[in-house]
């Protein structure tokens, strides 16, 4: 998962969601709302993908002076910087995949 | 009517699906998996269908057990390596794993484990070998069971892996 490389759907609404600081139930919850549904992030999945992230720097776990809350996460600069790169390339990808079908 | 019942299973490493599997079906039924130990199993009574119940291989970790806890799944237990999770199916799907890359890297925790085992009863049985009392041959055994356990999950990590070159 380095920069450059296309980010998995998970990985991708993660960093979304983290856009505003989030704990992990509130991360599956935006993701399944923004794709009406469809994506769904398991929690064993969400939690791997929590500590890549957190691992990388894309995103870090906010302090709390109570150790009983539920954990939030935000996006870094540099996780914020690897979003908008990889909405680029989405937006490449889509706006290929329209103007080739327009013209069969 | 009975409320409580211990049912004493086998399953090898690599069936931990139909495990999976027959844990839904006793939910199913009207039975929720309540507690484990040892191979054995113990249920009770619930509505047919009221609960989702999930397993995977995890080391001793209390954060995610709290991380799983804010995602609203119910921690059941642990038997050796595995632990065992449920969730009312009102309170909606209930998985693990929702993408290949995470059900690869579940294997390759399982796989890690069964190849550390499996050489240290190889190593074991080699040394028990030569020992008077003649009994590496148990442990040889179960290294040449081990190993089998990890060719099965390679098999399914493989099949995973073919599909992962098409989409994720």
């Amino acid at each position: 998962m380095s920069e450059g490389f296309a980010l998995t759907e998970s990985t991708y609404y993660i960093l979304l969601s983290l856009v505003k600081p989030r704990h992990g139930y509130g991360i599956m919850q935006l993701t399944e709302e923004l794709s009406g549904g469809r994506v769904h992030l398991a929690a064993g999945t969400l939690y791997g993908a929590l500590n890549a992230l957190s691992a990388k720097g894309w995103i870090i776990q906010l302090p709390t002076d109570d150790e009983s809350r539920r954990k939030e996460y935000r996006l870094t600069a540099k996780g914020l910087q690897a979003l908008k790169i990889e909405v680029a390339r989405l937006r490449e990808l889509a706006d290929n995949g329209e103007r080739i079908l327009r013209e069969v | 009517m009975e409320d409580r019942k211990t049912i004493r299973k086998w399953f090898w490493v690599w069936s931990f699906e139909e495990e999976e599997d027959w844990l839904n079906e006793m939910a199913m039924n009207g039975w929720v998996l309540e507690s484990v130990s040892l191979l054995t199993y113990h249920f009770a009574r619930c509505e047919p269908g009221e609960y989702s119940v999930r397993l995977e291989m995890h080391s001793y970790d209390e954060t995610y057990l709290s991380f799983m806890k804010e995602t609203g799944a119910e921690y059941i237990g642990r038997m050796a390596m595995w632990i065992y999770f449920r969730k009312k199916t009102a309170d909606g799907p209930f998985d693990l794993f929702s993408d290949i890359d995470s059900r690869i890297r579940h294997l390759d925790k399982i796989s890690k484990m069964l190849a550390a085992v499996g050489a240290a009863n190889l190593l074991i049985g080699i040394a028990n070998s030569f020992s008077p009392a003649r009994l590496g041959w148990i442990n040889l055994l179960c290294a040449t069971l081990l190993m089998y356990s990890l060719g099965r999950i390679h098999g399914k990590k493989e099949a995973l892996e073919r599909e992962r070159l098409l989409h994720e």
